[in-house]
């Protein structure tokens, strides 16, 4: 067993750990973080995403105890005090219904909207590629982060404009 | 899944401190970088280290830097800053397209280039800009450095030619002088995350010059030598392409998999072939052009 100590969601928090240990267990399971979910726990659904130092990774695939001295977030960090714009669009959207993938989703987009504060809908395809969603079909996410983002139109592919309200009715 | 399997954990802050590791546990040792395999592998049982040597914290390993037309990438640079690095998408546009590829976002933001190259698995998205930019394997033991091109260095599907006290600690590329470009076109089942069903590579130049090569087609990527000589000094015409798509099976040996059938394989190379050459000489015209679109299918 090591201590580490890192910063989790803006808090610097110690913890033992094993070599083995993946990052995903020790948040959920020892540290009480339960927002990120164990999916597939092969990198391959996104259930599981967190930010290290800012970037969206698999904490089912990081060890715990390279974390040290890096900084952890996850949903819980970027809601402490109130929802997020991003998690108001969900809401606003319907854009889960069991909602196993969201915080993924969630914090994947976060990541994107960092970069990127004006995606396009290309864009945004590209940065939940990763996630999966069996529930919603993805629709009502586009239109929550193209809403949110005030993506004013989006060239479909036979050159038609097509605007995000017209989506949704 | 805890990982059930139980090993050390190394985090040396000099490639000396992580070379002497490798060398004194040497095939039990693993190097870790991003982890996207080797984590998965150790967790299914596939293998079973003793020492995980992480190198993220040694400076020497995270070079990447374009410098007399040779392109370095070290060890753990990652997918995610190959692709925002400008000079990168510039020098070498194949690269660019074959990252872009690779897995997801998610899992592009931890995994390497060279651990990649490491894995060696038949569908590998960056072998084939290596391939055609004659890339080079640098390999670094306490015994001094070994220089391997990349011809020689994928022996078989997920074997290598380096040693059991060896890191991998850089690839060159060699960044043509003359005007150049390149492009890579890969099929998947479904856009992001799923592995190469056939992929191809193109590079050329204003001399009539080309270079090809293909991934998930064959026991180890490689160059398509016998297309290349075929095209070699001729004006790209539609009639030179389709002579050069009647040579794809005498370049390919693909089999049937969980992705795809061989015969889809050998058909849709002669597609992809002829999708690509074209496509590499509207980049060489200066045409933007957007690889992915390339094949139809959703994005």
């Amino acid at each position: 067993m090591k201590e580490i100590s890192f910063t989790l969601n803006n808090e610097l928090r110690s913890v033992y750990v094993e070599p083995n240990e993946v990052l995903l267990d020790v948040l959920r399971d020892k540290l009480g973080v339960k927002s990120p979910k164990c999916g597939c726990e092969r990198g391959d659904c996104g259930a599981c995403t967190v930010l290290l130092d800012g970037k969206a990774v698999r904490s089912c695939l990081v060890l715990a105890i390279e974390v040290e001295d890096h900084s952890i977030v996850t949903v819980e960090g970027i809601s402490a005090d109130k929802l997020s714009a991003l998690q108001e669009a969900f809401i606003e959207f319907n854009s889960f219904q069991c909602g196993y993938c969201a915080p993924g989703i969630i914090l994947a987009v976060t990541e994107l909207l960092l970069q990127h504060p004006h995606p396009t809908l290309e864009q945004i395809k590209e940065s939940i590629a990763g996630n999966l969603c069996r529930c919603t079909g993805y629709t009502p996410i586009f239109d929550a982060i193209m809403a949110l983002t005030k993506v004013e139109h989006v060239p479909s592919q036979d050159g038609k404009q097509m605007l995000p309200e017209e989506e949704q009715q | 899944m805890a990982i059930a399997h139980e090993f050390g954990y190394e985090r040396p802050q000099s490639l000396h401190a992580a070379m002497t590791m490798k060398n004194s546990f040497r095939a039990k040792a693993f190097v870790y970088a991003g982890g996207t395999d080797l984590v998965v592998n150790i967790k299914e049982g596939m293998v079973k280290p003793e020492l995980l040597v992480d190198i993220k914290d040694i400076p020497d390993l995270h070079k990447l830097c374009l410098d007399n037309g040779t392109l370095y990438i070290g060890a753990s640079v990652t997918f995610t800053e190959l692709i925002d690095t400008d000079f990168v998408r510039l020098a070498c546009p194949m690269l660019h397209d074959a990252c872009k590829t690779v897995a997801s976002s998610g899992v592009r933001s931890r995994a390497t280039l060279i651990g990649n190259v490491c894995s060696a698995v038949p569908s590998l998205d960056s072998a084939t800009p290596l391939l055609c930019y004659d890339a080079v394997v640098h390999c670094g033991s306490i015994d001094g450095v070994r220089n391997i091109p990349i011809s020689q260095w994928f022996l078989a599907p997920r074997k290598t030619a380096i040693r059991d006290n060896e890191i991998v600690t850089g690839i060159s590329l060699i960044i043509p002088k003359e005007e150049s470009t390149s492009v890579y076109l890969k099929l998947g089942r479904y856009g992001g995350e799923d592995l190469a069903q056939a992929g191809w590579g193109i590079w050329m130049n204003k001399d009539r010059q080309y270079r090809v090569a293909h991934c998930a087609l064959a026991p180890t990527p490689a160059r398509a030598t016998k297309i290349e000589a075929m095209l070699c000094g001729k004006e790209l015409t539609d009639k030179l392409i389709e002579e050069a798509v009647a040579l794809v099976p005498q370049e390919i040996s693909p089999i049937s998999d969980i992705r795809s059938g061989k015969e889809y394989r050998m058909y849709v190379s002669g597609v992809m072939l002829k999708r690509g050459l074209k496509a590499a000489l509207d980049r060489l015209n200066g045409k933007e052009v957007e690889p992915a679109k390339l094949l139809g299918g959703i994005s």
